[in-house]
């Protein structure tokens, strides 16, 4: 009897107290509404639509055969030589653009990591490629770089050769070798990002560690194999993951270096989505080779996702 | 009291002398070879900067005459060229996306950072995957929905895309930033009987204004130099400036220098706001992942 007595009062005071709780908990969320009904509209709908449409006939040239297909787009996509050579070339551009900016970033990061004069600078100085506009950093490279009749590159050849009495190639970079043109600006435009993520990860060391291992005897080298590279994996993982999502929309510089040429040599998945929706209006099509990149990117996603809460966390401490 | 200071302070002073010493190091021949490498990354764009100074006859010839005689009438071509008002839709396309980020993403941080809700770890996950979709999937809804709300060519369409394309980096970045505030001063203005808006203008906003206004400028910059979007949902009236540097791509030839004149003035203002956010420039690109 006393016990149920007891019990009962402390039983309808929790539930209460659940009651109240849920109800700051619905008044908090209030807030939070406008940007989370706004990101539903602009970034959700549309991937549902997109899937809708991977499954319909719809080519505005065509407007009578608008209706259900099936899976014809995505038969006639994974048939289409386009389409499976933009798939290769998205990925040789992100693993040549991802890794090589990864490690002209660390080298770099491990260079700021150092006192000295003018670091400041140089740091400016690194960051300013990702900043510049990609169309103009894009243009910059074709018609003042690469370009085979007045570009930096073959007139710096020249310039040597006048200079030491040999005969310059003259390359037409573009057409000869466009994919490593692409990547050279794709890691020049993403060596910064890498950088300061790097950056950020070697400033978050703890020095003690390496002091008590350079007081046991410790080498440079080894310091770097056993102590700097485990405590910047995390921070390498996300460079590689968010590096791959950034450059599968990769787009500006292929539409203006190469217009995916020579044929369809530096095409990726994002330039010919564009060219079969907005050059072929075949948006069937192009949805369907969409829900495709979405399920890519989702793969790479659950890596990130993953990385980027644990790092937060970490950091932020308990403060959650 | 002083029993705990004392032992906290010698830590924190034996700290400054470490970093001191490790950041010191042998610092010589490693930074004559970060210059070198930092000047060669930037040598490009030097060389843009000095071609939109030259002549067009001086800009195209090979090997490249570093000494030509210099020029300002480039970039009096380009304003003549009518660069103006695509430089008035960038500002606007990207002003008004930011401050609308700001204003969605201040909010929904205080909801999962200062007074978080029970669910506030699953919608910051929600929004980052938000994050991770490429935008070309959503290249051809967004393009029929504003087609058949009649917003295509229109400044309007874009502040509403940037928006949406913006403002997982925006809440991310704020959650990160008012997460680092006391609490406690929220609690005392929420005792004291201030209202949500209140408590957000009158609080919020001033303690965490560096933050936001970092936030601001790698908003403003992702927006100002977006590409695809504006090349497809614009026609005449809208484009921005980065569609009016692909007019230059069919006058190929002898407009190089006139070209350089134009993208520097394009990238200006970002690259300006750039240097100005660099502390902060990772932390949004990373979605506060790294700080």
């Amino acid at each position: 009897m006393t016990t149920t007595a007891a019990v009962l009062p402390e039983a309808a005071a929790r539930a209460r107290a659940r009651e109240s709780e849920k109800r700051t908990n619905r008044r908090r969320r209030i807030p939070l509404y406008p940007a989370l009904i706004f990101l539903v509209i602009v970034t959700q709908i549309p991937f549902v639509v997109t899937l809708v449409l991977s499954f319909m006939d719809w080519n505005i040239m065509y407007p009578l055969d608008r209706g259900f297909a099936g899976f014809d787009n995505y038969i006639t996509m994974a048939s289409d030589p386009r389409m499976r050579a933009a798939a290769g070339n998205t990925i040789v551009l992100i693993v040549g653009g991802v890794l090589g900016s990864l490690v002209m970033g660390t080298i770099l990061a491990l260079l700021l990591d150092r006192q000295f004069p003018g670091r400041a600078v140089v740091r400016t100085l690194l960051i300013t490629p990702f900043l510049i506009m990609p169309m103009a950093s894009s243009l910059m490279w074709k018609h003042l770089v690469f370009n085979a009749e007045y570009g930096l590159l073959n007139g710096g050849m020249k310039w040597l050769g006048n200079l030491l009495g040999f005969n310059a190639p003259q390359v037409e970079w573009l057409s000869r070798v466009p994919m490593l043109a692409i990547i050279a600006v794709l890691i020049w435009t993403w060596t910064p990002f890498m950088m300061l993520i790097i950056l950020a990860g070697l400033q978050a060391m703890d020095s003690d560690t390496m002091e008590a291992a350079s007081i046991d005897g410790a080498n440079a080298l080894d310091k770097f194999r056993y102590l700097t590279i485990p405590h910047l994996r995390p921070y390498i993982e996300l460079s590689i993951v968010l590096g791959t999502i950034y450059l599968l929309n990769t787009y500006d510089q292929v539409f203006s270096i190469t217009q995916g040429g020579p044929g369809s040599a530096t095409t990726n998945l994002t330039y010919e989505i564009y060219l079969t929706a907005f050059r072929k209006y075949d948006y069937g099509e192009a949805a369907a080779a969409g829900v495709i990149v979405v399920l890519f990117s989702i793969i790479i996603a659950t890596f990130g996702l993953r990385l980027v809460s644990s790092l937060a966390q970490a950091k932020s401490g308990g403060s959650r | 009291m002083s029993a705990t200071t004392v032992p906290d302070a010698t830590a924190t002073k034996s700290d400054i002398r470490k970093q001191r010493r490790r950041r010191q190091g042998k610092g010589g021949p490693w930074g004559v070879i970060a210059w070198i490498m930092a000047l060669l990354f930037f040598a490009p764009i030097a060389y843009m900067v000095l071609t939109s100074f030259h002549r067009e006859v001086d800009a195209a010839v090979s090997p490249p005459n570093l000494f030509a005689p210099l020029v300002t009438y480039q970039y009096e071509n380009v304003f003549a060229r009518n660069i103006t008002p695509y430089l008035l839709n960038s500002l606007m396309a990207a002003g008004g996306s930011t401050i609308l980020v700001i204003l969605l993403a201040v909010p929904a941080a205080y909801a999962t950072a200062i007074k978080p809700i029970r669910s506030a770890a699953g919608v910051l996950q929600w929004v980052l995957s938000t994050k991770f979709l490429p935008l070309i999937a959503a290249l051809i809804p967004v393009y029929l929905v504003f087609q058949f709300l009649g917003l295509l060519d229109s400044i309007a369409a874009l502040v509403i895309f940037y928006t949406g394309m913006n403002l997982p980096i925006a809440i991310w970045m704020m959650h990160s930033f008012l997460s680092d505030l006391p609490k406690d001063i929220m609690s005392a203005a929420e005792i004291d009987g201030a209202n949500l808006p209140r408590i957000i203008r009158s609080i919020v906003v001033p303690l965490a204004m560096p933050g936001i206004a970092a936030t601001a400028l790698i908003t403003f910059i992702l927006a100002w130099n977006e590409f695809l979007f504006a090349l497809n949902l614009t026609a005449t009236k809208a484009s921005t400036s980065s569609v009016y540097l692909v007019s230059f791509i069919t006058s190929e030839g002898l407009f190089i220098a006139q070209l350089s004149a134009a993208s520097i003035v394009v990238s200006i203002p970002v690259v300006i706001a750039g240097w100005v956010a660099q502390d902060k420039l990772v932390q949004g690109l990373s979605m506060g992942a790294v700080k």
